[in-house]
């Protein structure tokens, strides 16, 4: 019941509801916990309530992270065993 | 699906096992502990202890809330519904759980129990809306991340005087659990299993931010690291583990900075405090009763504690003789220890918590698990 995952803001309606997207799914949410989301935004659903705003600058920093660290290990074993090319 | 494939993208996870296996150092066995059932969900479901190299070994953690629910309680909420005959509300994971005379939540209402299943804290709250005739209680388990709706669920029956709506509070805390555990490996440091560090809670951690970990980095010498419940967000939380021991350090990262921050959610924290204050005692299953490691409802919203409505008492129950949940809970047994595993306890018939819920460590073990070959 932890498994959560981002959904796309759609709509927002009045008493503190929404409909976020998920999968090609619309879904209604509550957004009593958070302030100020946008249409558009991305939030963390769980149990029908948005948790937390998504950070999508944040997100792309550590995917970048991820990247650079693939790249850098795969530099360092080409160099370490270069007949295994 | 946008910020969930990309964190799930393989050749990266490839890139970050051979970044594990440069960071760790041969001559030494490292163990971390995933607190969340969402992280034993991950690790079993693509396979991430098979791109360990074999001195990393992760433990299974307590952080599967329907799994730490203790017998009496669920025979409270049994109890709730045959002989009080009140619709109980409660999430899904729950209904299998097995209690006191071979009943489960699912069991009681084969025996007439009127036992709903509901997604959310409010479809529990319209349930009782759209019964007036009847007394609804919600079975509100969970830690930090289903406290805050429940919260919001009283506070919406307060200010709509639901006269026939009420609460079973059991939600637990956190930190309270990774004190427990750090505790009695203190108490056992000769021997027995040991932890070198932490993979601290996703959701939780967007509700209660990082800082509450940062008490166990300094007085335990413990490293945590948050991180999301994707497979490449734990892998990169096991690599910052890793290299936080080498380097003898022991601090709280945020592998998980697109959720989580220090403070966490000020709302969510604020309409928890106003609703919940702490519980002296709790008893968990496995780990027995901890201190000051669960919420009960506040004086002021006790009309809709169904603990005081009812009159209930709390009894507690010992597990089954030959399961082992509480030793996994705790840390000292992997799922395959258990002699019932796969034999007699399975998903479709669990012995114990463990094997009910998707997130519990021998459901997890079992659905993904290599252990058939
Ligand atoms: S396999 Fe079943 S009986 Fe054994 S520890 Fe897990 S839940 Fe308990």
């Amino acid at each position: 019941m932890c498994l959560a995952i981002p959904a796309r803001v759609v709509d927002i309606g009045p008493d503190e509801r929404a409909v976020v997207e998920l999968d090609g799914m619309r879904k209604e949410v509550s957004l009593a916990l958070i302030d100020d989301v946008r249409v558009g935004d991305y939030v963390i659903i769980h149990v029908g309530f948005a948790l937390q705003k998504l950070d999508a600058q944040e997100a792309e920093k550590t995917l970048a992270l991820f990247m650079e660290m693939s790249r850098e290990v795969a530099a360092f074993e080409a160099e370490a065993s270069p007949s295994s090319r | 699906m946008k910020y969930v494939d990309e964190f799930r993208d393989g050749h990266l996870a490839q890139g970050l096992a051979a970044a594990i296996r440069r960071a760790a150092k041969a001559e030494r066995a490292y163990a971390f502990m995933e607190f969340c059932g969402g992280h034993t969900h991950a690790i079993a479901r693509y396979g991430l202890a098979d791109l360990l190299p074999s001195n990393v070994r992760m433990v299974h953690g307590p952080g599967c809330p329907v799994c730490v629910l203790p017998i009496g309680r669920i025979d409270q909420a049994i109890q709730l519904a045959l002989d009080h005959r009140v619709i109980l509300a409660c999430y899904g994971d729950c209904l299998r759980v097995p209690a006191s005379d071979g009943l489960s939540l699912l069991k009681a209402k084969a025996r007439g129990a009127r036992v709903q299943m509901v997604y959310s804290a409010l479809d529990a709250l319209r349930l009782a809306q759209d019964n007036p005739e009847h007394e609804v209680v919600f079975f509100a388990i969970g830690f930090e991340t289903t406290t805050p709706p429940t919260a919001v669920a009283i506070k919406k029956a307060q200010a709509g005087g639901l006269a026939n709506f009420s609460v079973l509070c059991c939600h637990v805390l956190t930190p309270a659990a990774i004190l427990s555990i750090l505790e009695s490996q203190a108490a056992r440091e000769s021997g027995g299993a040991r932890i070198d560090g932490f993979v601290g809670p996703a959701h939780v951690s967007t509700v209660i931010g990082s800082a509450p970990y940062e008490f166990f980095a300094q007085e335990y010498g413990k490293p945590v690291v948050i991180a999301g419940f994707e497979p490449l967000d734990v892998m990169q939380a096991i690599l910052m583990l890793i290299r936080q021991v080498n380097e003898g350090r022991a601090e709280v990262e945020n592998e998980f900075t697109r959720a989580v921050s220090r403070a966490g959610n000020e709302k969510a924290k604020a309409l928890v405090a106003e609703v919940f204050e702490l519980r002296k005692a709790f008893e968990w299953r496995g780990m027995g009763v901890i201190p000051y490691s669960a919420l009960k409802i506040r004086e002021a919203y006790a009309r809709f504690d169904a603990e005081q409505r009812f009159s209930l008492t709390y009894r507690a129950v010992p597990d089954h003789k030959g399961c082992e949940c509480g030793a996994i809970l705790r840390g000292v047994k992997a799922p395959r220890e258990c002699k019932l595993f796969g034999v007699i306890c399975t998903p479709a018939n669990p012995i114990g918590s463990c094997m009910v819920s998707s997130e519990g460590a021998c459901a997890a073990e079992y659905s993904f698990g290599r252990w058939r070959t």
